[in-house]
């Protein structure tokens, strides 16, 4: 008995090694090719988290805190528009403002109803590429759309490629984050009235 | 800015100290001609935070206390 189990086990096992064996190898190579493209990029995983570790401290200290936490809590920050009819003349005269992402295009939108307006892409490559890479830290790219955006909103515009919703980002997830950012507003109103209260010297009801 | 880097201080100095203002003008010009924007980070009186983008040093306000160099922006993703 222990000896028909012992031979299936080897059975099953040489099957097995028979089955994996060719994965395990082709897993091993893509990984060493994978560290081959990195390494003659000059990427450095430890290099580049110092490198966003610095443009988060830097972006946290150019924005207001409403800024910051937004970012550091949804993952991109609402720039109110400041032209009368908005960008390229499609807000009407309501107000309108722009979701900065890092390393995504900027989508203008209204939002009264929501609605997405534009997509504009832009980028701020360093060509010097002084690390191996032309792109700059996910918080430093944010914290240049923004200065672009309240320096020169019309001129950043001008040079970004405009195209309607869809092209580079997915339109639903971008209502998805419009409706994440309206339940974080609410929450953010919420714990400030129970702060103002808890100061005032009333008291929550439990 | 810096690809791979983030934040690197190029040059420091007091605006009323000439030779020290002369540095200033000088890496502030180094960046331009390399074709990089650069901004300076404001509060308006207001409260609201802003940036201010500078293409001389004569535009930089004197209190400022910093300017930020990045690249330029390009249309993308086309």
């Amino acid at each position: 008995m222990l000896l028909a189990l012992c031979a299936t086990a080897i059975v099953i096992f040489a099957l097995l090694a028979e089955v994996l064996l060719p994965r395990i190898e082709k897993a091993l190579q893509r990984r060493r090719a994978r560290r081959r493209t990195l390494d003659s990029l000059g990427f450095d995983p430890g290099r580049e988290r110092r490198a966003e570790q610095r443009a988060r401290q830097l972006l946290r200290s150019c924005v207001n805190e409403e800024e910051w936490a937004m970012y550091r809590d949804l993952g991109f920050i609402r720039v109110w528009g400041r032209q009368a009819d908005g960008p390229e003349g499609r807000s009407g005269g309501t107000p309108y403002a722009y979701l900065v992402y890092p390393h995504k295009p900027v989508v203008a939108y209204l939002p009264q109803t929501r609605r997405l307006l534009n997509e504009y892409c832009v980028e701020f490559p360093d060509e010097t590429r002084p690390y191996g890479s032309a792109l700059l830290p996910d918080s430093d790219d944010v914290l240049a759309k923004w200065m672009a955006l309240t320096g020169d909103e019309r001129g950043l515009i001008a040079r970004s490629n405009m195209h309607l919703p869809g092209r580079q980002v997915d339109p639903e997830a971008v209502r998805r984050d419009l409706w994440r950012l309206s339940e974080w507003e609410r929450d953010r109103v919420r714990r400030r009235r129970r702060a103002d209260d808890a100061r005032g010297g009333t008291v929550p009801a439990p | 800015m810096k690809p791979g880097h983030g934040e690197i201080l190029l040059a420091e100095g007091d605006l009323e100290v000439p030779a020290e203002e002369r540095e200033l003008i000088e890496a502030f010009r180094r960046q331009l001609d390399a074709g990089m924007w650069a901004a300076v980070p404001l509060v308006t009186g207001s409260g609201r935070r802003e940036a201010q983008l500078v293409k001389d040093f004569g535009d930089v306000p004197r209190d400022a206390d910093r300017v930020i160099f990045f690249p330029r922006a390009a249309g993308g993703g086309a």
